[in-house]
């Protein structure tokens, strides 16, 4: 498969599209047609051939955009880049990943010459090439982590392990569902997942984390999370919620296919080799509700969930307010009829 | 004034779960205004826990001065607020050894602020104990400008840096030593709700 990028944005005029064939590999996050939170956690070992499972980090047409956008957000805000001291091994650890999995996975993209500790990189869609000393900060123009998150869909989270916690000690997060890197910086898994409704009383985060805790390098796991954003907008960030908040309003019957987007999350989960570090890149998929009636199996089902998500859960993901104009949207496409497990298209 | 008893919150929501005495070994202590009333109840608990204690106290308009002094403290200093106690403390924290004790207690915005600074400076958690006396303000980091507004008593409440209406969040970031204000009109903007006092 070549690869196109799109020339698009994702602010103003909101050019963002996806491709028929984008649509067909979105990862629907509903694998039945009722949600609710749980440890959602399977390994990370490759998937459907076209899936943006297949990789370990998918490359997608939106990749140039994406950084594109994820430029213009740093500029206007650098503190959506933040790492701790103690934090540039996991950076170097997750620059080495990175590197050579996309060089391994996407060889006409990226290319990696290693002679032992001078690096050479390639990076053909962005145009960079990059000659620096591993673990020698002052050989690149930034940070191990910022260099290499500024090249890589989605955000990305550091994670510190110590005291039987995992801290989010650093992170690139410029494509946030409504959290803030800045004020969650240090914490731990119980904190910065506090506002979340039901899933500590459920005992979720838990169980999760004694899973990641015993995480083991080479056998990543991943899980989908979801919410729903109005127009394809990647920084829907609290620090500019003022900014974005008045378009949630824009939604009306006749508009609400073209501007409602299902927003997926892909999280993997990756133990880093010298540091024990976790890191965990956000890797986030934009769909809009007509682009996924396309799939029937999808309208039916996303109807089905949507209409039945608890109050708490729609109020927390902040789209209770159009709910309802969803669902009326969504039903015309329900015919009633079964639907099929698992989530790929029928 | 009795210590605080709050309403059951979020996982980041800290708790101030009260001093008790570990005997007479090294400790800092921080105080401001009803805090005081905590340091004395815990050397009327046990004396002891004076001895090697360097005691510093923020009055915050009360009078419990002179009680303080009293408890014979191996230091004791008054300072007129916590960005002036910041040097002293920061000294203190540096110079403190394996098995110092901190003993803080008043308001929350000042606890928020000590403890972030006992973290910073490498203290273990585990040896810092907090009861929390007087009022209910908090100290609201606003997440749209990083400004930090002090003794905020309304939800909403106007950020006193870049002047947006603010409502008050339970999520609280112990680094900040602050709770997150987030613009209450975001989405409407003029459409505000009516202010009302914050509940413990
Ligand atoms: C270790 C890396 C992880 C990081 C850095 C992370 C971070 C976050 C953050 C920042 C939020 C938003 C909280 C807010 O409202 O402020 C969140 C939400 C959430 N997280 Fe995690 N998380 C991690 C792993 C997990 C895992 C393994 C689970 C598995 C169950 C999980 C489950 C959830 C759930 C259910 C939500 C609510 C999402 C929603 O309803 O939209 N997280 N996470």
């Amino acid at each position: 498969m070549t690869l196109r990028f799109n020339d698009e944005t994702f602010r103003g005029d909101y050019t963002f599209r996806n491709s028929p064939q984008a649509v067909r590999r979105f990862p629907f996050p509903f694998d039945q047609d009722s949600y609710m939170y749980s440890v959602n956690l399977e390994l990370h070992k490759g998937g459907r051939a076209g899936s943006v499972f297949e990789n370990r980090f998918d490359v997608d047409e939106h990749y140039v955009a994406e950084m594109r956008d994820r430029e213009i957000t740093l500029a206007e805000d650098p503190l959506r880049c933040q790492s701790l001291p103690h934090m540039e091994l996991a950076g170097w650890d997750f620059l080495e990943l990175v590197m050579t999995t996309k060089a391994e996975d996407y060889p006409d993209l990226f290319t990696l010459h290693r002679d032992g500790d001078r690096w050479h990189w390639i990076n053909r869609p962005l145009n960079i090439e990059q000659r620096f000393t591993f673990l020698d900060a002052t050989t690149l123009p930034c940070g191990p982590m910022e260099y290499i998150t500024r090249q890589t869909q989605g955000d990305h989270a550091l994670l510190d392990q110590r005291d039987g916690n995992l801290w989010m000690d650093a992170g690139m997060i410029t494509s946030q569902a409504d959290w803030s890197l800045d004020f969650d910086i240090g914490m731990n898994f119980f904190e910065w997942h506090a506002p979340v409704p039901k899933a500590h009383e459920m005992g979720v985060f838990q169980r999760a984390l004694k899973f990641l805790l015993n995480l083991q390098q080479g056998a990543p796991v991943r899980r989908l999370n979801w919410t729903m954003t109005v127009n394809p907008r990647l920084d829907t960030s609290p620090e500019n919620y003022h900014k974005w908040g008045p378009e949630k309003r824009t939604i009306t019957p006749g508009n609400v296919g073209e501007k409602q987007f299902l927003r997926v999350e892909l999280q993997t989960l990756w133990r880093l080799p010298r540091s024990n570090a976790i890191a965990f890149p956000i890797r986030c998929y934009l769909c809009s509700l007509e682009d996924i009636v396309t799939v029937p199996k999808w309208g039916r089902r996303l109807h089905r969930v949507l209409r039945d998500l608890p109050e708490e859960l729609a109020t927390y993901k902040g789209f209770a307010v159009n709910r309802p104009m969803i669902v009326d949207y969504l039903a015309q496409f329900d015919d009633g009829a079964e639907t099929s497990p698992g989530i790929f298209p029928d | 004034m009795p210590r605080t008893e709050f309403t059951p919150s979020i996982p980041s929501r800290p708790v101030y779960s009260g001093l008790s005495s570990h005997g007479s070994s090294s400790a800092l202590m921080l105080a401001e205004g009803e805090g005081a009333e905590a340091i004395l109840d815990l050397a009327a608990q046990d004396a002891a826990v004076m001895d090697r204690a360097h005691l510093i106290f923020i009055p915050a308009g009360t009078g419990h001065g002179p009680a303080l002094r009293a408890l014979g403290a191996k230091s004791y200093v008054e300072v007129p607020g916590f960005a002036t106690a910041l040097d002293r403390y920061r000294k203190a924290l540096a110079d403190a050894h394996m098995g110092t004790r901190l003993y803080v207690a008043g308001s929350e915005g000042m606890i928020g602020q000590a403890v972030a600074e006992a973290l910073a400076a490498g203290l273990p958690a585990d040896a810092i104990e907090t009861e929390h006396r007087g009022g209910i303000a908090r100290r609201m980091q606003c997440v749209h400008c990083k400004g930090i507004t002090e003794g905020v008593t309304t939800d909403p409440f106007l950020c006193a840096h870049c002047g947006l209406t603010l409502f008050v969040r339970d999520h609280y970031s112990r680094r900040l030593g602050a709770f997150q204000g987030v613009c209450v009109d975001a989405e409407t903007p003029g459409d505000v709700p009516a202010v009302q006092e914050i509940k413990p």
